[in-house]
């Protein structure tokens, strides 16, 4: 079978998008493409997310709550040296005193500084727009997290006890939003991005950039979105809508 | 120094090595027990046991970097598959982890005196005992 | 001129052996300091998750730039063919290795895992500054090396034939050294302090102030072992007026960093904080950098006669303000914080728009002090074992 004729099998497997349950209650499923375990990532696909910031609720962690149970990380009680994957920034405006709560992480850049600056390699941009901290190699040399223009990057201060089975995490090397790597290989989105959709305003949506059939991709073209600090030229893979 | 202070020196000495001569011979005589390595849960591990034995560490290698880089998820020769199989379950009913001596790997790694440096990020049990049960293959 | 007649310290005396004394020790408190890092984490430390790199940083940086500055004395010799600095050529080629190798410890030592430093040798990404300037540093140590060779080997160093284009090679190596640590700094975007090119020749002339600096010190204790000075007459003045001109540079580079800086309006931000209202920084910018660095020694070594105390006491004054330069580009550079979005203000339980709180812990500076002091202890034990050393200084 080839590559197409797979995808479009799982497309029609999973392909809808939500299936009502109930009136006001909805299922969400991500529409699937789930490679073969012996299949290579390749650059055919660009993981993004369109967050639609109109939807975060006041004062909402869904997401960072569900980034913590799904990647272990959150129990400490050292908030400048423990890791945070992902938080609710607030953006106000110093005028108007407006304010806007939105959820920052690793925007998965296609020109990621952290990626330039790894003396060992071990931050790379896999072929799916995914970038990662390959933690085998990573000396600890925390340039990366001088780098990246986010502050989406955090250094494991201290031993790491129990750490999930699918998201190693250890001291003396950084780490960041790894996209939910594990569960995008099986054909599931992000942890943060199924349970706004399952507990919250459904602001995050995540897809393929480079499919021109995915709900992202058409939302992208048809809405005004925003990229942070577009000026630096990273070209982040997530963008925020309503900001 | 004085002849005396010289004296007591090479006594203390002497009596240090003789103590440690006589220690040495005695573990020597009772000898180290080989290790005991926990079987399995499966009927048989994913390659001929005496080339797991040699080569595990070069499979888990290859494995992790075609699993980072290149997102290949093959379950042959995934950690989490090995330590699946081979949980020990300890009193609480969770398998134990790294930490206790009956773990699958440090069975071995003990007894070779090597380090392991993977649990130094990596879970060194599965979630759940169930978990463990149900990756039989 | 009377060929040169180089010596070693034949009699160490007991001020020696004290002094080398206490260099081991602090050499090993450091050691220890950077062993209770690793086996407990950089929790220990005062670095954080917006202060990634802390005062260990600000010593491994220090050394590193004074090393490629302490190589003068040679430079000036055989590529500037001014015979009078020969005499002191061999030991300003130890001082460069063995300030490079403090610096370098240090730097090793800070990292997370530093147990993976054979994969730092071995895998190598090029598009990272860091890389290349892990073959600037080993470079640098094996060309000055072969320096010294040139220099000290009974046949090859009889004529400059060999030393001559070596010398060339290390003046040239040197700069693109600094350059490099500089840009470590000076290519980081992310961060309103540095993002600025002008970064690499400030390094440059800081370098050539802190090499000249470090070495003068050091000369006064090698003559102090000897019994007899090693500056003097003409030579004082000489090492004075250079001195001098070094760190008018690094103030007239300063200077234009901050104007540079202040012309940016996206700039004021991080300017007014480092130069008005961050506190201890801007302390340490005004008092340390540039008045004990820079004003204090620049009139002290232009309005007064040449003494060998007044030029050491300048030197030490140049040294501290070199460390509180280095202390206000890495730990100011990131106290500040990060702007995610223009002209907005931001929080987050990451402190984000927050100025984040450093201070640094025994460990940090027990580590970097003893790599300053592993330096020292490798300069005193090579002086006393090779004949690094002039016989007849600067006649």
């Amino acid at each position: 079978m080839s590559a197409p004729d797979r995808r479009e099998l799982l497309r029609g497997l999973a392909g809808a998008a939500t299936i009502a349950l109930a009136p006001g209650v909805t299922l969400h499923v991500f529409e699937a493409q789930a490679r073969a375990p012996d299949q290579k990532v390749s650059a055919k696909t660009r993981w993004g997310m369109l967050i639609d910031v109109g939807k975060c609720g006041d004062g909402c962690t869904a997401c960072v709550e569900a980034c913590k149970t799904e990647n272990g990380w959150g129990g400490g009680t050292r908030s400048r040296t423990d890791a945070q994957w992902i938080r609710a920034l607030t953006v106000r405006d110093p005028k108007t005193k407006a304010a806007v709560t939105l959820p920052m992480m690793c925007q998965h850049c296609a020109n990621p500084p952290c990626v330039d600056v790894c003396p060992t390699g071990a931050s790379f941009r896999r072929a799916d727009g995914i970038v990662l901290v390959d933690k085998h190699i990573c000396i600890g040399c925390r340039y990366c997290v001088m780098a990246c223009p986010y502050g989406a990057r955090s250094f494991v201060h201290e031993a790491v006890t129990d750490p999930k089975p699918h998201a190693p995490r250890g001291k003396g090397t950084v780490e960041s939003c790894t996209l939910c790597v594990h569960r995008i290989d099986a054909g599931h989105e992000p942890a943060c991005a199924e349970a706004c959709a399952d507990r919250a305003g459904g602001a995050m949506l995540f897809g393929d950039l480079n499919d021109p059939d995915s709900e992202i991709a058409k939302r992208v073209v048809r809405y005004r979105t925003v990229k942070v600090r577009a000026d630096l030229g990273c070209d982040p893979g997530v963008a925020y809508r309503n900001l | 120094m004085t002849a005396r202070g010289r004296l007591v020196l090479v006594a203390a000495l002497a009596a240090l090595v003789a103590v440690a001569a006589g220690a040495a011979a005695l573990t020597r005589f009772k000898g180290t027990d080989r290790p005991h390595v926990p079987r399995g849960q499966g009927e048989a591990c994913v390659a001929d046991t005496d080339w797991i034995r040699r080569n595990h560490m070069v499979a888990l290698d290859r494995q992790r970097d075609a699993t980072v880089h290149e997102g290949l998820r093959t379950p042959r020769f995934s950690l989490a598959g090995c330590l699946a199989c081979h949980a020990v379950a300890g009193e609480d009913g969770r398998a134990v982890t790294a930490a206790d001596s009956r773990h699958f790997c440090r069975v071995c790694h003990d007894y070779a005196a090597v380090r392991v440096d993977c649990f130094d990020c990596h879970a060194s049990r599965p979630e759940r005992m169930a978990e463990a049960a149900g990756s039989k293959r | 001129m009377a060929r040169l007649v180089f010596r070693r310290i034949e009699q160490p005396g007991r001020e020696y052996w004290a002094g080398l004394g206490v260099l081991a020790v602090l050499a090993m408190v450091g050691l220890w300091a950077a062993h209770v890092m690793e086996l407990e984490g950089h929790v220990v430390t005062g670095m954080t998750n917006r202060v990634v790199w802390g005062l260990p940083h600000v010593f491994a940086v220090f050394l590193i730039v004074a090393a490629s500055g302490a190589l003068n004395a040679a430079s000036i010799a055989s590529v500037f063919g001014q015979a009078d600095y020969k005499p002191y050529a061999r030991l300003s080629g130890l001082i460069a290795i063995a300030l490079l190798a403090g610096g370098l410890a240090v730097l090793v030592l800070d990292l997370g895992r530093p147990d993976r430093l054979i994969v730092a040798m071995t895998r190598y990404n090029f598009a990272s500054i860091f890389a290349w300037n892990i073959f600037l540093y080993v470079g640098f140590v094996a060309i000055v090396a072969a320096y010294l060779v040139a220099m000290m080997d009974r046949e090859l160093g009889r004529s400059d034939r060999w030393s001559k284009p070596i010398g060339w090679l290390a003046f040239l190596w040197r700069l693109v050294l600094t350059t490099g640590t500089g840009s470590i700094f000076g290519w980081l975007v992310a961060r309103e302090a540095y993002d600025a090119a002008v970064l690499a020749p400030l390094f440059i002339a800081s370098s050539l102030a802190l090499g000249t600096a470090a070495s003068i010190p050091i000369l006064a204790a090698c003559g102090r072992a000897l019994g007899e000075p090693l500056l003097a007459d003409d030579m004082l003045s000489r090492w004075q007026r250079l001195l001098a001109i070094f760190v008018a540079a690094t103030l007239y580079f300063t200077a234009l960093h901050h104007l540079t800086n202040l012309y940016a309006s996206a700039h004021h931000g991080i300017e007014r904080f480092l130069l008005l209202e961050g506190g201890g920084i801007t302390q340490l910018f005004w008092i340390g950098q540039v008045g004990i660095g820079g004003v204090l020694p620049l009139a002290l070594l232009l309005l007064s006669a040449p003494t060998m105390a007044r030029l050491n006491l300048a030197a030490i004054m140049v040294l501290v303000g070199g460390l509180a330069q280095f202390y206000v580009v890495i730990i100011g550079g990131q106290v500040y914080p990060q702007t995610l979005f223009p002209g907005m203000e931001i929080t987050s339980s990451f402190h984000d728009g927050e100025i984040a709180p450093y201070r640094a812990s025994f460990y940090e500076l027990a580590l970097g002090l003893g790599g300053a002091a592993f330096a020292l202890l490798l300069i005193g034990i090579g002086a006393a074992l090779l004949p690094f050393l002039p016989r007849h200084p600067a006649r």
